[in-house]
């Protein structure tokens, strides 16, 4: 066991267990998993009819037969269908079968899984008590996997999972579904029979308690290791039950799940740079295979406190609007709803990053990538452990155990990342080999793909940086001492990077506060009423932290000169992430910037999303 | 006027009304073999006043009530629940045929259910204290005045503390631990709709506080006098203008003074073989007038209606004069129906008078019976069917399995040897056989009336339904014990305020969709309320479905617990109760089915009626009452 910051709990390794006794026996354990006290025991099949028989289901049914003049049988059919493909089944062999195999693939890939066990007690008490709501934060298809094995491994019911994936993937497919995996199609906007088939069935798995249910607020799997801004259809599905007083409460349990390196970091980086990515297919995940070999360090689950969306609500719902309408009918929601399910998804995601753990070797790659295209090793340990407590003192979770010199925590990340960066005559150099070789653009596509592939560890610590640091930034800015003027440069930025990092919508002042708060608690800043003015020996510390989101301010510069310049009048979404590319790619041939995050199509859709917000931009249908 | 909310209390009377023929009924199933109804001689109270001159009737409540009933708690002083020399139950007086009766597993359950134990008994007041009374001030001029009117009146300290409350837990506890900030300054005992105009003619001409009162069963906080009211308060007891002044048998309807009680009311139009059938758990203390001004609900509501559907002509005494329509017809299309300005009115209008009520012959056949359901579930969908059909019986009520525990305890020591084997004959085939959980179970019970035919007929479709809900018919006995609940509740309150235990009911009204989910979240809401608080000891929290309509239903919630160790139990009950409001209305239901709003949910009133509704509804007191001589502060 390991100690980490005093309010947090500690760490167990699952598997270490694995190691030293039978994956069989362990994979044919009795397994009787604590269940909702309320639940009146059903099998899917049941759910299935239940959810077809709805009242819900058949009004739109009927609707959409009224208006499309088909018959409701035919569209009855559909519906079937639509639940067979979505639908999954719980069945014990699967999921033994799993258990087994994730067992032997997860030892050859991770040195330690760890867990915060109290937070696995904790989830145990409130699956008795309420439904609950199982939101892990998104970096890799390992995810879920690795979280239903976890709740295989601690005696809990396995959650049913509303994924967006694999729908291509026949074998893999059906057997997650067998463990309880059930799907969603990636985009049915338009379908209103999809999406009330779809949401009947999640909210009757939530309300008859029969399984913890498990969904990604992003959305989607993060390419860049940096939160998503989160996504709010699911999470509105599942707190309706709540709204209506069907269930009542609901657990809302945020887990942060962190890698040290991540399976997919290199699918990611291509990705990012428009290399489109091989499909999802079980073949695919077969040429997989030989990622077995390597070394993908430890992973960090902490599973938060449950939060009770009781509690949330509290004085901030009208219940006149369910009151008034029979609770069978589809209801847009109401203003404050929304804006109350949007609020409840930002909080849930800043604890997921308040619970976030950070490697070293985040670390050392903010540190790396302020000091290319070489680090004197030395200078490169003095510096990780100063961002170390300067990290801590922002409040990040670093999982650095106390008996750990610097040196050896950053010759550990240099020998998990060797396909980043390596140590060449007591210089730390990134690894983009046949840099020198290759024509101008080959440099420059393998330099992005270093840089972007070391941007991903360093992005995990952006969120805890980014308050003080937008305040550092607009400083430099304004070079202005005038609070006034420095708050309104930060919160033009907290506009502009609003898809960028994640900010509790509408509180720009207690951000800003904040940030000015962590930068005095460090000595870099001093505050008057009137002025912010950075203090002699924090200098270093307030250009340090404006240098690390110096990519994001360059590349957004990028882009709107991009958009100022090349575009006329109407573009498209296809149109615009290739130009921008084809722009900055130019400019970093011709070596006019250095900046090769602009690259990143996540950046570029980022901006671009934010300048529709901000009105600069106008979206037409 | 705003007195006479239906409260849990109350079947049976001093001499025979339905109530007390229910009882009978409960009691001979309880003892055996059904006894041949034994009838008292009652006094004969003709109606004697059709000139409406003559003095009043001889009442079941006197004029002093501390005389008949108890100052500090529910119902007659005789009536009680006790713990006898060997720690049994016991129940006393000879009012109700539980009467004398020993209930062996009720301790046991009271210790159980609240961790209550027969050491820790509280210590109240056995007396009132007059010394703590609040002195009554009245201007000489208006009593010289009051004099001259030969209006009987009284300043005597008793007779106004009796007058300063309802029967809400908080009034109650104030009577046996502390006293109120304030109470009424004079109490009238008007005989007759003239009296009472002159008194709110006197009341505006010295600008008092007239605060009307009927059977006192408010559970509202409804007749608690406002703390900072500077005017004299005038208690305006209805209670000797009880007459029936008419019975007109060709419209079956009957003219009635307002401060008639129900089991009064009752028993005199059986003497002309006639019943209003509205039965209020109240009744044997209740007024008409009271249920005129809560908008009271009555047990048999399905056949007789709730008393909007029984009165056909009310006269009210405002401060602007009297209001009263032209005629006495069934219906009438004449805008607004002025009828609903004055039912539920809670008092702050002016004092009703006399009102014309529905009537019907007596029933020949009254048969109780009961079914037991696997689950609560199962009984709602079951009533929710019946309701459907719109066969529901005379009164059809579902308890949760926590209620029929209760009813369960309350289950007198059995006679003999065969009745207790056939108890527990029925008990194994229920749960042995049947499979029933009795922790999970629940039951129905049923109330049937009219023709013996057709009540045997009615009885066979009801229990059809039932078994479509996989529904077991559980006898009458069951059913008889737990209409007897109903009444025996009040007075079991006061028993567990001796033991360190304060409860209380409350209601609402609700669609049937929303029914199943605001039981259980209402119940949940407490228990979860309850350990926040730091009670020690887990509440009781019990509902029961207690009248179908086609829309809905009205659900009861009982609610309980063991304070000791909680330094300000009453705060932290109303906080309880407060949230457990909050529910029902997140959850749908309304802000009260029948006890009305007194001042114990103003709070809500806004959201529950709209700002323009309440405008409406303060426009209209405005108009009738400017000098808010009517100032009880109930509702708005």
């Amino acid at each position: 066991k390991e100690l980490t910051s005093k309010k947090r709990d500690e760490f167990e390794d699952i598997l270490e267990e694995r190691r030293l006794s039978s994956d069989l026996r362990y994979a044919m354990k009795c397994y009787t998993p604590v269940i909702y006290k309320g639940l009146s025991p059903c099998k899917p099949n049941a759910i299935k009819s239940a959810v077809l028989q709805s009242e819900q289901v058949q009004y739109v049914i009927k609707q959409l037969a009224k208006e499309m003049g088909e018959s409701p049988d035919v569209i009855q059919e559909e519906a079937t269908e639509i639940l067979d493909e979505m639908g999954h089944s719980m069945q014990l062999g699967a999921v033994r079968f799993f258990a087994f195999t994730l067992s032997k693939i997860f030892k050859r890939l991770f040195q330690r899984v760890c867990v915060n066990e109290e937070g696995m007690q904790r989830l145990q008490h409130a699956i008795q008590e309420h439904p609950v709501v199982l939101l892990p934060s998104h970096r890799s298809y390992v995810d879920f996997l690795m979280l239903s094995y976890l709740l295989y491994t601690y005696d809990l019911a396995l959650p049913v999972i509303a994924a967006g994936i694999f729908l291509g993937m026949k074998i893999v497919g059906e057997l997650l579904r067998r463990a309880g995996a059930f799907f969603m199609r990636r985009s049915f906007g338009g379908n209103r029979l999809y999406w009330a088939v779809f949401a009947e069935y999640v909210k009757t798995m939530l309300r008859s308690g029969y399984a913890p249910i498990e969904f990604f607020l992003e959305g989607t799997r993060s390419r860049t290791a940096k939160t998503l801004t989160p996504k709010f259809g699911l999470l509105s599905i599942v707190m309706e039950p709540f709204f209506k007083r069907e269930v009542f409460d609901t657990y809302l349990v945020p887990i942060s799940i962190s890698y040290e390196r991540i399976l997919e970091e290199s699918l990611y980086a291509y990705e990012l740079l428009g290399v489109p990515k091989p499909k999802e297919s079980t073949s695919g995940l077969l040429k997989a295979r030989r990622i077995l070999s390597d070394n993908f360090g430890t992973i960090h689950i902490y599973v938060g406190q449950p939060v009770s969306l009781r509690t949330l609500a509290s004085g901030r719902i009208n219940r006149c609007p369910y009151n008034l309408v029979p609770r069978h009918l589809p209801q847009k929601p109401s203003e404050d709803i929304q804006e109350f399910v949007s609020d409840v998804a930002y909080k849930m995601e800043l604890l997921q990053i308040e619970n976030m753990v950070l490697s070293p070797w985040v670390i050392v790659a903010a540190v790396l990538l302020q000091n290319l295209p070489a680090m004197d090793f030395e200078l490169l340990i003095e510096k990780t452990l100063w961002l170390k407590g300067l990290t801590q003192t922002f409040g990040g979770f670093i999982e650095w155990p106390d008996n750990l010199c610097a040196k050896k925590a950053v010759m550990s990340g240099l020998t998990v990342h060797s396909n980043i960066a390596r140590l060449v005559d007591g210089h730390v150099v990134l690894n983009d080999k046949g840099v020198q070789d290759g024509a101008v653009g080959e440099i420059v596509f393998k330099r992005a793909l270093a840089i972007l592939m070391c941007a991903t560890y360093r992005n995990q610590l952006l969120n805890v940086f980014v308050r003080p640091s937008l305040v550092a930034v607009a400083l430099q800015m304004t070079r202005s001492f005038r609070k006034e003027e420095v708050y309104s440069c930060f919160s033009f930025l907290r506009d502009v990077f609003s898809n960028e990092f994640i900010f509790f919508p509408g509180i720009s002042l207690k951000d800003f506060e904040e940030g000015c708060f962590l930068l005095t608690k460090c000595d870099a800043i001093q505050t008057s009423q009137q002025e912010i003015y950075p203090t002699d020996k924090g200098s270093v510390t307030v250009s340090f932290l404006s240098a690390m989101f110096r990519p994001f301010v360059e590349g957004y510069q990028l882009i709107f000169r991009y958009l100022s310049k090349e575009t006329k009048e109407a573009f498209t979404e296809k149109q615009f992430i290739p130009g921008v590319r084809n722009f900055v790619f130019q400019l970093l041939e011709k070596g006019n910037t250095q900046c090769y995050e602009a690259l990143s199509s996540d950046m570029q859709k980022n901006a671009l999303a934010a300048l529709v917000q901000l009105g600069a931009v106008k979206k037409k249908k | 006027m705003a007195a006479a909310a239906e409260e849990a209390a109350g079947t049976g009377g001093g001499s025979p009304s339905s109530a007390r023929r229910r009882l009978r009924i409960i009691s001979g199933h309880l003892r055996g073999a059904p006894r041949a109804p034994e009838r008292e001689t009652l006094s004969p109270s003709p109606c004697k006043a059709q000139g409406g001159s003559a003095g009043p009737a001889s009442g079941s409540i006197p004029k002093k009530r501390q005389e008949l009933l108890k100052w500090n708690g529910w119902g007659y002083n005789d009536s009680k629940f006790i713990f006898n020399k060997k720690g049994q139950a016991e129940f006393t007086g000879k009012r109700y045929r539980l009467g004398g009766m020993i209930l062996p597993t009720f301790k046991e359950w009271i210790e159980k259910t609240f961790g209550a134990s027969l050491e820790h008994k509280t210590t109240s007041r056995a007396s009132l204290n007059v010394n703590d009374v609040p002195p009554s001030t009245v201007n000489e001029e208006f009593l010289q005045d009051l004099r001259a009117t030969k209006i009987s009146y009284s300043q005597d300290a008793e007779d106004r503390v009796f007058r300063a409350h309802g029967h809400c837990l908080h009034e109650i506890f104030v009577l046996r631990e502390g006293m109120f900030k304030r109470i009424p300054d004079i109490v009238v005992w008007p005989v007759c709709h003239e009296d009472v105009v002159k008194i709110v003619e006197l009341a505006c001409k010295h600008n008092l506080c007239i605060i009307p009162f009927g059977g006192g069963t408010s559970v509202s906080s409804a007749l608690e006098c406002p703390e900072e009211e500077k005017r004299t308060i005038v208690s305006l007891d209805t209670s000797q203008m009880n007459r029936i002044l008419w019975i007109d048998e060709k419209n079956l309807t009957a003219c009635v003074e307002a401060g008639i009680v129900g089991q009064d009311l009752e028993k005199q139009l059986a003497e002309s073989g006639f019943c209003t059938g509205h039965e209020p758990d109240s009744m044997e203390f209740s007024s008409l007038g009271g249920w005129v001004a809560t908008r009271a609900s009555g047990m048999k509501k399905n056949i007789y209606g709730n008393i909007e559907d029984l009165v056909i002509h009310i006269k009210m005494v405002t401060p602007r004069g009297i209001v009263e329509k032209n005629c006495q017809v069934p219906r009438m299309s004449t805008g607004p129906d002025i009828h609903h300005f004055i039912m539920g009115s809670e008092g702050t209008l002016g004092v009703v008078t006399e009102v014309t009520i529905k009537i019907r012959p007596v029933p020949e056949y009254q048969k109780y019976g009961s079914v037991v359901f696997p689950n609560f579930e199962r009984g709602v969908a079951c009533l929710r069917e019946v309701a459907k059909q719109r066969c529901a019986p005379a009164s059809i009520r579902l308890v949760d399995n926590a209620q029929f525990q209760f009813g369960h305890a309350l289950k007198p020591q059995v006679a003999s040897i065969f009745t207790s084997f056939l108890d527990g004959l029925k008990k194994f085939y229920i749960t042995k056989f049947k499979g029933f959980d009795p922790k999970v179970l629940c039951v129905a019970t049923l109330l049937f009336e009219g023709d013996r035919e057709k009540v045997l007929q009615h009885e066979k479709q009801v229990y059809d339904i039932a078994t479509k809900f996989g529904g077991l018919a559980a006898g009458e006995d069951n059913g008889q014990r737990g209409y007897m609940l109903t009444f025996v509740i009040a007075y079991l309150r006061d028993l567990g305020l001796d033991y360190y235990v304060i409860g209380e009911s409350f209601e609402t009204s609700v669609p049937w969709d929303r029914v199943l989910d605001l039981c259980r979240n209402v119940k949940e809401r407490i228990v979860r309320e309850c350990k926040e608080k730091g009670v020690q000891f887990a509440p009781l929290s019990t509902c029961r479905v207690t009248q179908t309509y086609d829309a809905g239903a009205c659900v009861y919630f009982y609610f309980a617990f063991n304070y000791r160790g909680i330094s300000d139990p009453i705060h932290v009950y109303e906080q309880i109760e407060r949230a457990a409001r909050e529910e029902i209305l997140a959850n749908g239901g309304s802000l009260s089915h029948h006890h009305g709003v007194g001042k114990l949910r103003k709070r809500w009133m806004k959201e529950s009626i709209s700002d323009v509704g309440l405008g409406m509804l303060r426009s209209v007191k405005e108009y009738v009452d400017p000098n808010n001589i009517f100032g009880n502060k109930n509702l708005l």
